[in-house]
């Protein structure tokens, strides 16, 4: 094993261009090694204080790449980002929290990854660097696959982006497993609303664990628009279409596909009730 | 030092420290291995366990997932360093509230509760759950812990000194707490001697196969570091162990073929670095496939294939009770009902895979490791080595947990022969992955069950047949096969019975012993039955399973007078507790559309003991002549107590003051036979053993023992071989009667009793339960500690409720402690704990066993009370939310 820590993004750039291997939290790489040492050329990203932290800008919510859980925890954002703060307790455990970091989630690609749900309602936008130059692409197009990204081997991600547009109304989460603590998702629930008396002028819904990738359900944030958040009966259609479409829900360890396909359901209603409750 | 691993500086527990490891090594190996802070634990590897949890800058980490260079610079925190962190008081207080059982997961709470009590001097209990939730404990229950850290900051005056005589029934803190808490036990992991070779096993990745090794030696030389290679071929002595030697017949490295997933082949043996590095993966062995049955249907099957010859069919053994006509009283019964349920595979999960070094001491064979049963390790090391008996010696290192697993040898005869071929201390330390492959599990079971009760609710009949999967090898198969019909009706009246067990080989994992031996998967069975006759007959549930609790005089299925039964009291205690429940279920779920409430009520007994077979305990005592009382206790503390509880036992029976007490042991050349950590005997048998030791003692002393008159006593006497003045050995051996054909005998001499009332929550659109309360009301004849049987009971009712749940092993599949889930401190239900103190006339002071009765009404109970809430049958654990919402939705059918 070589251990490359560097303190600076250009080294950082050039040693990524070489095929060292980017570490941040481990808390993905680590359990991966099966109790074995890691191997190879690591990057380590943590040196890098211009990649840890979260900062508001003229277009929006920035989030360094080595941002931990814990620090979305801690830190004061508007209450479009309700979910993402949910999302960010529900990480594991405090030790993961602590470590974990919001671009090694989307990073892993999990299709239970906790972050990508509350990250897609806030319309994220990842951003890409290598020595060959920076790019962002929408945290959709990001995580292409299960453990599969859009991002090159010479790339490393440098943050997360929310556009200013995408950092109105309220959000909520919903997470479902079979325990308290320390949980794979069965199924979980991003939601984030813009009300008006109790009218909805705008919705961003995503549904995690029930597909490779999570995924937005735009049918039923179109017919969320103009409805009232108490009347649920009114696009319960609209969301059983969502979930034929967009979803694809699995049989695994943890729930078979039918049951996920109905949890959906209950869980978006709640989180939609959850949501319209706080505002 | 080379120019790849730079030095790095890190400040611990104040100091600051200089090291060399690689910049990549996990800190938790870091300060283990570099820096010799044993007292950070390593439980899974990958984060699941929290049991490595240390401070980085004051925050809760999980070492094992923070590279040495990502400390460097940072404050680092370990259990070593909590007194000079001003926490010492948060270590007193694990002991007060008896919050640390086995030990391997406390250094982990204790961290992460240090974190929390920096921010909240008195914490809530939700917030002493957050913060601890990362940590895994699979002994507690985690109700003391919770405790402990909520008053962490309490100012308490000194424990009073326990008076003579009323040691037993006394609250008293763990002997052997303190190390448990200020990090400096000693687990199978945690001793490595000087120039000690690190041992790794090659295991079988296939269900069955056919093996053939390659060019061994050249592989071996091609890696500089590997001091040997073993296989079978270096076996000296017969390469087959088992507990129960009349079906012995698993290899300690298999020859030429493996019949399960993880079982070993090779052993590599060298310095440490080189190989903890070894790419296992390129090790020179070629695997054929063979055919492989995973479950009993498919094991059972004529075209299966044949695991051991002489084992037809694949059945191991089949046990059975018969009384009276069932067949015939069924179809004369009122009411009748039948089941077919399924249970998992369960692994114990300790949190501290197994462990242990070896070395030669002259000609004798030396093994500290982790363990339930030192002297059934000694004789089957013994046998696979071809040493006798005397030239190997067990020192149990302390164990952390075993729930049954931790009675079979594991790496036991693995790193001895390491050490007898290369002349070196030998360790070796399992992986997370290769503990859940290799070692045993609880039963998967499936029973087809029937009963029948007359038109007033009394049980005329039950049959049940259990078929159970024991794996490849037999372990505690015959046991597991024998303990069930036993216990299958419960400990209600059962005039007609007909219950049979048979243990069956599959290529699955090793089934072996687990809190129970098959009773918790007989009792589901039962309860569910109970659960139908009781909601048929419209009879309240709690009076229904009253009407039929067996009494003093009542004649067991199996031909056995009972005296002294308890279930009724426990029952009993259960009625006020059952009736507040009713009311107040019936108030949340008028006013609650989306989730109901439910209670289940369901009861245990347990045979306390081998089933009719010998089972002795000896204890030796002595005071050397400057007046230290020693006594040798040989009975494993895995965390249940047996340190603490002997030696209360031990004081008041000699009338002695227990802090005159000093312990030897366990170790087999220091100790007499205790015999093992299992079947809830040791505070019965190896209880009344010390019972007798103490009160032949008392006749020696002539009663001197108040106000220690014994010290002038024995100053003048001459000392023996082993330097007493004055010594006792005393051996008890429980009176039973082996079962004959039909089941009939007197299984155990003694049984203890309980009865659970669990309240549930259950969500009625995603299935998912919550459990509300406990109530575990328990015979113990005499409590002997109550803090200690408390423990018991909470650390059971969690295995139970894991059990109920959300366990379930699946091979291949949730090798690691996050798809394999165990409860955590979120999913405990507020237990309550009811001792019901009938005296028991065998037992010591009148006490019965406790520790596995704990875990067999739970489940039952839990399964019950979502049926009542949700109208949900369950039939197949655990009940995972998909399950119970399927069944909610065919009950409403």
């Amino acid at each position: 094993m070589t251990y490359h820590r560097p303190s600076d993004l250009t080294e950082v750039l050039r040693l990524a261009a070489t095929g060292a291997r980017p570490l941040a939290g481990g808390t993905d790489i680590f359990a991966a090694q099966q109790g074995r040492d890691l191997t190879g050329e690591i990057l380590d990203l943590t040196a890098v204080a211009a990649l840890r932290g979260i900062s508001d800008t003229p277009q929006g919510w920035r989030i360094g790449a080595t941002t931990r859980w814990s620090d979305v925890t801690d830190a004061d954002l508007p209450k479009a980002f309700d979910a993402l703060k949910q999302a960010a307790r529900e990480v594991g455990s405090v030790q993961i929290q602590n470590a974990g970091t919001v671009a090694g989630n989307l990073v892993n690609a999990s299709p239970a990854a906790d972050g990508v749900p509350a990250l897609l309602v806030l319309d994220a936008v990842v951003e890409l660097a290598s020595l060959r130059g920076r790019r962002s692409l929408p945290l959709a197009d990001f995580v292409t696959g299960v453990r599969r990204t859009a991002m090159h081997a010479d790339e490393i991600v440098v943050a997360i982006h929310i556009p200013r547009a995408s950092c109105q109304g309220i959000s909520a989460f919903q997470k479902l497993g079979a325990r308290k603590y320390l949980v794979i998702s069965i199924a979980m629930v991003a939601v984030r609303l813009q009300l008006t008396k109790g009218s909805i002028d705008a919705a961003a819904i995503a549904v995690g664990a029930c597909s490779a990738v999570a995924q937005r359900l735009p049918g039923l944030e179109a017919a969320l628009v103009g409805q009232s958040a108490r009347q649920p009966a009114l696009w319960q259609a609209a969301l059983k279409a969502d979930i034929a479409a967009h979803l694809s829900p699995i049989d695994d360890i943890r729930a078979d596909a039918a049951y996920r396909a109905g949890a959906v359901v209950e869980l978006v209603n709640r989180a939609i009730n959850a949501a319209a409750g706080d505002a | 030092m080379s120019l790849d691993t730079p030095a790095l500086n890190l400040t611990v527990n104040g100091q600051p420290r200089q090291i060399t490891s690689p910049q990549g090594r996990r800190l938790s190996d870091v300060l283990r291995d570099e820096l010799g802070l044993n007292g950070t634990k390593v439980g899974c590897d990958a984060g699941d366990c929290g049991a490595c949890t240390v401070l980085v800058d004051g925050h809760p980490v999980c070492a094992c997932l923070t590279t040495a260079a990502q400390a460097e610079g940072a404050e680092i925190t370990t259990v070593e360093g909590l007194p000079a962190a001003g926490l010492k008081r948060l270590q007193d207080s694990f002991l007060r509230f008896g919050a640390a059982q086995c030990g391997i997961c406390t250094p982990g709470m204790l961290m992460a509760a240090a974190a929390v009590l920096r921010q909240h001097p008195k914490p809530t209990t939700q917030q002493v759950e957050d913060a601890l939730g990362g940590v895994l404990c699979r002994c507690t229950g985690y109700a003391k812990i919770v405790q402990a850290v909520m008053h962490a900051n309490d100012q308490v005056p000194p424990d009073a000194a326990t008076p003579v005589g009323a040691a037993v029934g006394a609250r008293l803190r763990r002997l052997d707490g303190q190390p448990k808490v200020d990090g400096t036990e000693v687990f199978g992991a945690d001793d490595t001697p000087e120039g000690c070779l690190l041992v790794r096993a090659i295991r079988s990745p296939h269900y069955h196969a056919d093996f053939a090794f390659g060019d061994l030696a050249a592989w071996r030389a091609a890696r500089p570091g590997v001091t040997a290679v073993l296989t079978a071929a270096d076996i000296a002595g017969i390469n087959c162990f088992g507990t129960i030697p009349a079906f012995a017949d698993q290899p300690a490295l298999a020859k030429d073929r493996t019949l399960l997933r993880g079982e070993a082949v090779a052993l590599v043996v060298g310095l440490p670095d080189a190989i903890h590095a070894l790419d296992l993966t390129a090790f020179p062995v070629t695997w054929s496939e063979r055919p492989h049955v995973l479950d009993c249907p498919a094991a059972l099957a004529k075209a299966a294939p044949q695991l051991h010859a002489g084992r037809g069919g694949n059945v191991l053994t089949v046990g059975k009770v018969r009384c009276g006509d069932a067949q015939a009283a069924l179809i004369s019964a009122a009411l009748t009902a039948e089941v077919v349920i399924d249970t998992a595979y369960v692994e114990h999960a300790y949190i501290e895979p197994e462990a242990g070094v070896a070395w030669m001491d002259g000609d004798t064979l030396v093994i500290k490791a982790c363990t339930q049963a030192p002297v059934m390790d000694q004789e089957d090391t013994a046998k696979v080595l071809g040493l006798p008996k005397h030239l190997v010696r067990i020192i149990p290192s302390a164990t952390g947990g075993g729930f049954g697993s931790k009675l079979d040898v594991s790496l036991q005869p693995l790193i001895g022969l390491a050490a007898m071929v290369t002349g070196q201390p030998c360790r070796m330390v399992y992986s997370r992955a290769e503990s859940l492959q290799s070692t045993t599990k609880r039963h998967p079971s499936r029973a087809v069950a029937q009963a029948g009760c007359d038109a007033d609710g009394h049980i005329t009949a039950l049959t049940y047949h259990g078929d159970f999967n024991t794996g490849a090898y037999a372990s505690w198969g015959p046991t597991v096969a024998g303990r069930v019909p036993v216990h299958a009706s419960g400990p209600y009246r059962t005039p007609n019975y007909d219950a049979e067990a048979r243990a069956v080989h599959t290529n699955g994992p090793i089934s072996g012993a687990f809190r129970g031996f098959g009773v918790p998967q007989a009792a589901l069975a039962q309860e569910t039955l109970y659960e139908d006759l009781a909601i048929k007959g419209g009879w309240d549930r709690l009076d229904f399973r009253l009407r039929n609790a067996l009494r003093d005089g009542d004649k067991a299925t199996f031909g056995q007078v009972l005296a002294s039964t308890g279930i009724g009291e426990c029952l009993e205690a259960l009625q006020a507790p059952w009736a507040d429940a009713n009311a107040r279920i019936a108030a949340f779920n008028a006013a609650n559309t989306n989730r109901k409430r439910g209670i289940g009520v369901a009861s245990c007994w347990y045979g306390c003991g081998n089933t009719g077979l010998p089972n002795p305990s000896t204890i030796r005592a002595g005071i050397r002549t400057d007046g230290t009382v020693v006594l040798h206790q040989g009975a494993t503390d895995i965390g249940q107590g047996s340190n603490t509880v002997i030696t209360q036992i031990f004081a008041d029976a000699a009338g002695l003051p227990v802090d005159a007490i000093t312990l030897i042991g366990p170790d087999t050349a220091l100790t007499p036979d205790c015999g093992k950590t299992s079947a809830s005997r040791q505070t019965f048998v190896t209880g009344r053993a010390a019972q007798k030791a103490g009160a032949a003692l008392r006749a020696k002393l002539s009663n001197s023992g108040e106000g220690g008159a014994w010290r002038t006593l024995v100053a003048d006497m001459p000392p023996d071989a082993r330097g007493y003045a004055i010594s006792v050995e005393e051996t008890y051996d429980p009176p039973t009667v082996p079962l004959d054909e039909n089941g009939q005998g007197k299984p155990y001499a003694v049984y203890g009793y309980g009865a659970h009332m669990a309240e549930v929550e259950v969500d009625m659109a995603l299935g998912t339960v919550r459990v509300v309360s406990l109530v575990a009301a328990h015979d113990l004849g005499r409590t002997i500690n109550p803090m200690l049987a408390e423990g018991q009971v909470e650390g059971g009712v969690a295995q139970g409720l894991g059990m109920a749940l959300m366990e379930e092993y699946i091979p291949g599949r949730t090798e690691n402690l996050h798809d394999y889930l165990i409860p955590t401190f979120g999913d405990m239900p507020a237990i309550t704990s009811i001792f019901i103190e009938k005296p028991e006339p065998e037992g010591p002071f009148g006490a019965r066993g406790l520790g596995e009765h704990v875990l067999i009404p739970t489940a039952p109970a839990i399964l019950n009370a979502i049926r009542h809430a949700s109208g949900a049958r369950i039939t197949k654990l655990p009940a995972l939310p998909y399950r119970v919402l399927r069944a909610i939705k065919e009950a409403a059918k």
